[in-house]
Order: C-alpha cells, then structure tokens, then sequence
C-alpha cells in the first residue's frame, strides 16, 4: 500500500516531466502538471496516516516513510497543486507563452525533486537529492531571461553550490567518524548515524554538525547565508517563488531537524541547539530590518520566508514537544500562507506592470476579491489571530520560555513585532495610500483589472485552510506532532 | 582506519599527490589566464584519479579502480572539454575583473592553509592520529575548500566561479578518498554525475549570461540589493 502511494508521488511528476516535454499544446502540459499535484496530494494525504506507525523503508532501505517526512511531503504536495492551479492562470498572460511546455516540464520536475527530498534515507543520497532542486529550479528562476532574473540565477546557483558543497564536507566527517566503529564501508542512513552518534569523536560531531547546519541553512536561507534567497524569490515568475519558499525551504529544513537529533544522540552538551537557536535568531533580525525598508514587493515576500524559516529553526532549536510541534504547524501554515502572498505579488504584478510597492496603489478598487484575500493573508502572515501563524508561533514560543534558550524567545517577540508593523505598513500604503504620482507610474493604473479564475481560486484554496487550523487544532494533528516529537527526541535529550 | 595503518611509501606516495593537488590550486590562484586554470584543473583532477586508484591497490578496495577512471575521465577529460567550450564561446582569455590581484590572493592562501592546518591537526591529535597521512589529507581538503572559496569571493569571471566550485568539490573528493575509501560505490558515482550536470547547467546559464546581460563578467551582475 505505501509502496504504491510512494511510486504515485515520485512516478506522477515524472510522467508530467517527460509528458510535457513531448506535448505540442501548451493547454496538455497544463494540464499533464495540474494532473500530477492532484494524484500527489491524494496519494500524501493517504499516506499521512499510514506513515504514522512508520518508518518504513523501500527499495533496499533508500527511502523511507516516516512521520516527519510525511508531514514535509504534506506541505510540499499542498504548495504544488495551489501552485500548479496558479500558473495556469499567470502563465497564459505572460510573454513567453511559446515556452509554456518547456516551464511546465520544469516545474514537474522541481515538484519531483522537491517531493524526494523527504523521502530519502541516505544521507548522501538526501545531500544529492537537494542539489538537484537547485540544479533545475536555477532555470526557473531565469525563465523569463532579462538581466535580473539571470543575475538571480547565478547569484542563486553559485551561493547555494558552494554552501551545499559545505554540507558534503560535513557528511564525509560524519562517515568518517562512523568509520572507525562501522568499518570502512557502511550504509549511511539516518537511523545508522542516529545509532553511531553516541560512539563518534565528540569533536568530529560538533565540525560535522556545524558545517552541515551552514551548508543546509544556506538552502532554507537563514542568514547570514541567506543572501541568494531574496533575488531568486523576487526574480522567479510568482507560482516558482510560491513552490521555493513554500516546497524547497521545508525540505531543506527537514535535514536540519534531523541533523538536531543526531547532534543530541552524540551528547554534545548544549552548543549544538545554542547555535541553531542563533542562527534563527539572527534570522529574524536580518529580515526585520530588510522588511521594515523594503520597496520591492515580491522582496518583502521574500524576506518574510528568511523571517518564517528563523521562525522554524527556532521551533526544532528548542526542541521538545512543544517546540516541534510549533516547528511543524508553522511549516505547514506557513507553505500555505506564503502561496497565497506570492499568488497576491504576482496579481498586483500582473495589475500594475510593477514589482515596487510605491507604484502598487488602491488594490482593493482594483481587485476587489482578489486584493481582500491578498490583505488577509497579510494580516496572516504577520502572526495575527485568528490564523495558523498565530498558534504556531505561540506554541514556539511556549517551547522556548521553558527551554535554556530563553533569551531568545524575547528577542523573537520583539522582532515579531517589529515586523508585523513593518510589513503591515506596506500594505497599508499599497491598500489606503495616496496615489502614486503620475510620472512615476509608466502606465496609467487600472480602475478595474479582471483577474482570471485561476489566479483567484488558489488564493480561496489557500487562505480557508489557514483559517481552519488557526480556529481550530484538531486532535488528530497534535497526536500526530507527539509522535514525531517522540521520535525526534528517542536519541536522548533535550 | 586505512591512514593510520599504511606502509611507508603508500603513505609517502598518498601525501605527494596530496601536496602536489594543493599546489595546483595555488597555481590557478596565481594565474590570470583561463587557459592556466584549466589545465590546472585538469591536472589536479588527474592526479585525484591517480591518487583513488593507489588508494584502491594498497587499501584492496577494488572498486575504487572503477571510480579512478571515471574521475579521470568526467573530471580530467570531459569537464575540462566542457569548459573549454564555455571559453572559446566567451571570446575571453584572461581575468579580468580580479578584487585581489594574484599575488596577493597567493598570500591569503597560504594564510588559509595556515588556518586549514590548525583545524587539522586538532581535529587529529583528538583523534590519536597526529602526524599520519590522514592530518595532511585534512589540511589538503580544507585548505582546498577555502581556496575554492577564495576564488568564488575575489574572481569575476563566470568561468572562474565555475572553477571555484569545481575546485570546491575536487577538495573533498581528494579528501574522502583518503580518509574514507570504503565509502559505498554508489554514492561516489551519483557525486561524479551531479558534477557533470552541475556544469552542464553552468554551461547553458554562461549563455544565458552573454546573450542576456552581454557580459561574462559577474561583477556586471549588481543590480538585486537590499
């Protein structure tokens, strides 16, 4: 049964790959790709129960079902069926529209690169598993091909290879440290490493640990090495920013989360979890100052993603039920709630032939029900009841108050605050700003700009389920994160 | 643990190509000219196929003769071949956008060799295996790494970044062969592959670059800030 849900997941976007790249009809890729997110989110939303009694492994042990991957795999499949509906809608407006086959081929294959991250067991094989994404997600961040998208692209591709490749570095020493009580050929698995790790040179586990936190952290974008996310999310076309921010960061954080444990296991005293719970401090900070002076909207997305990931990182830093559970809730809302904001850029885009804010005035006159959902959702995302964001980054920070870490729990509410009345300023100016002055505006603005179906029904898709699990925890849910806790936790401490 | 149990020469023949792959990678730091570059870097890569397949004849790991050949074919043949063409399609022969000129960046790293030989040799005497040929390995795969970083940090040609990285990584594989040659088959070869495919995608993004932006030059590259 899970085997076969697990070929769905993996064998559906391959088959809208190679289905795509064969198509002669734009409307066949669209609809090969929007195909393969519904069978994905089916087959994960079947499989979420029954990896609960998990882990399982297949094919030969090299990939694995457990609750924790199951849940990223939920964020993932959810981000790209809302961003697969979106780009139907974005797309067909967009001047590449003879191109339409390639995008989609690539998407498909984001989505399947994305999807098998979780999934892996080898932690060499993860390691490649995320490089890939990157491999192919450079060229849908310069797809549409001007100066800045391909800028973008390099910047993204250089920094995110060469942090990664500190990653490798780290894996080696964690092999290498293994080696001496495994013998010199062994399977390097996650519950391999789990089990050595108590055996390992504390000092080969505390520089392996820290180089993989910066190698991975420089893919989820905590800063400081998070300098290509900004310019990839803000160059990418909208449903490509919404499956980075939403799909990619999650499964790069996953690695972390399991790194966390193995640094447990190894008992290496508390520096491990001090420098996680750091860098997603200095997260926040950077993003609270980027937001506060931001003019590029898709840019103030962006570096609310550095902000949500910190937000994360501090989650799994601390540790304990509490603190995962927070850690996982927040993915999942944030996924969805970071859909619906670049949904939201790219439709003030496609209104205002502009990325920058000053030049985004009066949405609601604009776009009635689009620009509504658009503001909800920004209200969401600043951590505002009665949306998921807000429990979520309450129950973070329950977690932290009763954690050694503590002192980060305030620097994460004032930094909290700072940006939600950053952000929120933003878009007062865009929503009940005065108007932009006419020489700065190119074209004159639309008073009515119709959105099709497609650009909006994500939007509904996205924001009613926030709006659910802010209102309501369901049961199911936290027995779900309890277990996961659990397992996260049986290597001992914290 | 092969490194600390290896005969005289195997250890002494091991540290010279170590040694000899580090000096490479100052060779390419000292350089202005991409042809150097690569014929650096198809040097060193050659002498990493070398190094794997004596790795594999005095530690019996026959496997690795298979992995020799592989790098010393994508890594000393195909690779550079690739670049090759990336070259002559840019019209450009020589660096020439360097923050650093060579010979000061000559300096910094032998500074982060310094540094890379203070981990190491941490890293080893807490390990019980100070003075073996696995310390010098360490200090040669991060001093390597550091170098690649240098480049990617004080060299704006886009080729010269694609060789930052590519040095990057031929830093840890020299390391790992060394340090961990058990190290399962198929892992080593999916390494090989993505590197092939990491370039390639550098290939087509140097294109893009030029057709686009009409400049190999990243330092052109400023416009996304803040």
């Amino acid at each position: 049964m899970i085997g076969g849900l697990l070929a769905v997941i993996l064998l559906a976007p391959l088959a809208a790959v190679l289905g795509c790249m064969l198509a002669r009809q734009p409307r066949v890729a669209e609809f090969l790709n929007l195909a393969a997110a519904i069978a994905v989110l089916l087959a994960v939303l079947r499989l979420l129960p029954l990896a609960l009694s998990g882990p399982y492994t297949f094919w030969n042990g090299y990939l694995i079902v457990d609750p924790l991957g199951a849940w990223v795999l939920l964020s993932v499949a959810s981000v790209y069926l809302l961003a697969s509906i979106y780009a139907i809608g974005y797309m067909r407006v967009h001047k590449r529209a003879e191109r339409l086959q390639r995008f989609y081929a690539l998407f498909a294959g984001f989505a399947l690169t994305t999807l098998s991250g979780p999934l892996m067991n080898n932690v060499g094989v993860y390691w490649i598993a995320i490089e890939l994404t990157t491999l192919v997600s450079t060229f849908l961040v310069c797809f549409e091909l001007d100066r800045e998208s391909i800028e973008a692209a390099w910047k993204y591709i250089v920094v995110v290879s060469g942090g990664i490749s500190l990653a490798l570095l780290g894996i080696i020493f964690y092999y290498w440290g293994g080696s001496f009580h495994l013998g010199p050929t062994y399977d390097l698995t996650w519950s391999t490493l789990r089990n050595v790790a108590p055996q390992l040179n504390p000092t080969i586990a505390l520089t392996a640990f820290l180089l993989v936190v910066i190698g991975f952290g420089t893919k989820v974008g905590l800063a400081p090495m998070h300098t290509w996310l900004p310019d990839a999310h803000s160059e990418a076309p909208a449903p490509v920013s919404a499956m980075l921010s939403g799909a990619l960061l999650n499964t790069a954080m996953i690695g972390i989360a399991r790194f966390i444990q193995v640094a447990d296991a190894a008992r290496l005293g508390s520096l491990p979890r001090v420098v996680v719970v750091t860098i997603g401090a200095f997260s926040l900070f950077i993003a609270a100052l980027f937001i506060t002076r931001q003019s590029g909207v898709k840019r103030l997305m962006a570096y609310s993603s550095v902000e949500h990931m910190g937000v994360i990182t501090l989650g799994f830093g601390f540790g304990g039920p509490l603190g995962v559970a927070g850690a996982l809730y927040h993915m999942l809302n944030h996924s969805l709630n970071k859909s619906l904001m670049f949904f939201g850029a790219g439709n003030a885009m496609q209104a205002y032939h502009s990325k920058r804010i000053s030049r985004i005035r009066r949405v609601l006159s604009t776009m009635p029900v689009a620009g509504l959902l658009w503001l909800a959702g920004a209200v969401a995302i600043t951590g505002a009841p009665p949306f998921g964001l807000f429990l979520s980054e309450l129950t973070i920070m329950r977690a932290g108050l009763m954690g050694p870490n503590a002192w980060a729990t305030f620097v994460m509410l004032a930094l909290l605050i700072v940006i939600f009345v950053g952000f929120l300023n933003h878009f007062r100016a865009m929503y009940f700003g005065s108007n932009a002055t006419p020489e700065l505006s190119p074209r004159p603005v639309p008073a009515k700009f119709h959105l099709s179906i497609w650009c909006v029904l994500p939007m509904w898709m996205a924001l009613v389920p926030l709006l659910l699990l802010g209102l309501w925890w369901p049961h199911a849910i936290s027995h779900y994160f309890a277990v996961i806790a659990a397992q996260l936790s049986s290597a001992g401490a914290p | 643990m092969l490194a600390a149990q290896l005969q005289p020469l195997a250890a002494s023949v091991f540290s010279l190509i170590a040694i000899a792959s580090l000096l490479l990678a100052f060779v390419m730091l000292g350089s202005r000219w991409l042809n150097d570059y690569l014929i650096a870097f198809a040097a060193e890569s050659w002498l990493i196929a070398i190094l794997s397949a004596a790795v594999g004849y005095y530690g019996h790991y026959p496997e690795l003769y298979l992995i020799a050949l592989l790098t010393a074919l994508f890594r000393g043949l195909l690779l550079p071949y690739l670049m090759l063409r990336i070259v002559r399609r840019l019209k450009v022969d020589r660096e020439l956008h360097e923050r650093l000129s060579p010979s000061a960046s000559l300096v910094v790293g032998a500074l982060l060799v310094l540094f890379a030989f203070v981990v190491s040799s941490h890293l080893g005497q807490s390990l019980g295996l100070a003075g073996t040929v696995a310390v010098l390995a360490l200090t040669v795969m991060l001093s390597m790494k550091l170098i690649g970083f240098l480049m990617l940090v004080v060299r704006g040609e886009a080729l010269s970044q694609i060789l930052g990285l590519l040095v990057l990584e031929n830093g840890i594989f020299l390391g790992s062969q060394i340090l961990v040659p058990g190290m399962p088959l198929l892992i080593e070869l999916v390494i090989l592959f993505d590197l092939l495919v990491v370039v390639a995608c550098f290939g087509v993004l140097v294109r893009y670059l030029v057709i686009h932006t009409g400049t190999s030059s990243t330092h052109e590259l400023r416009r996304l800030v803040g």
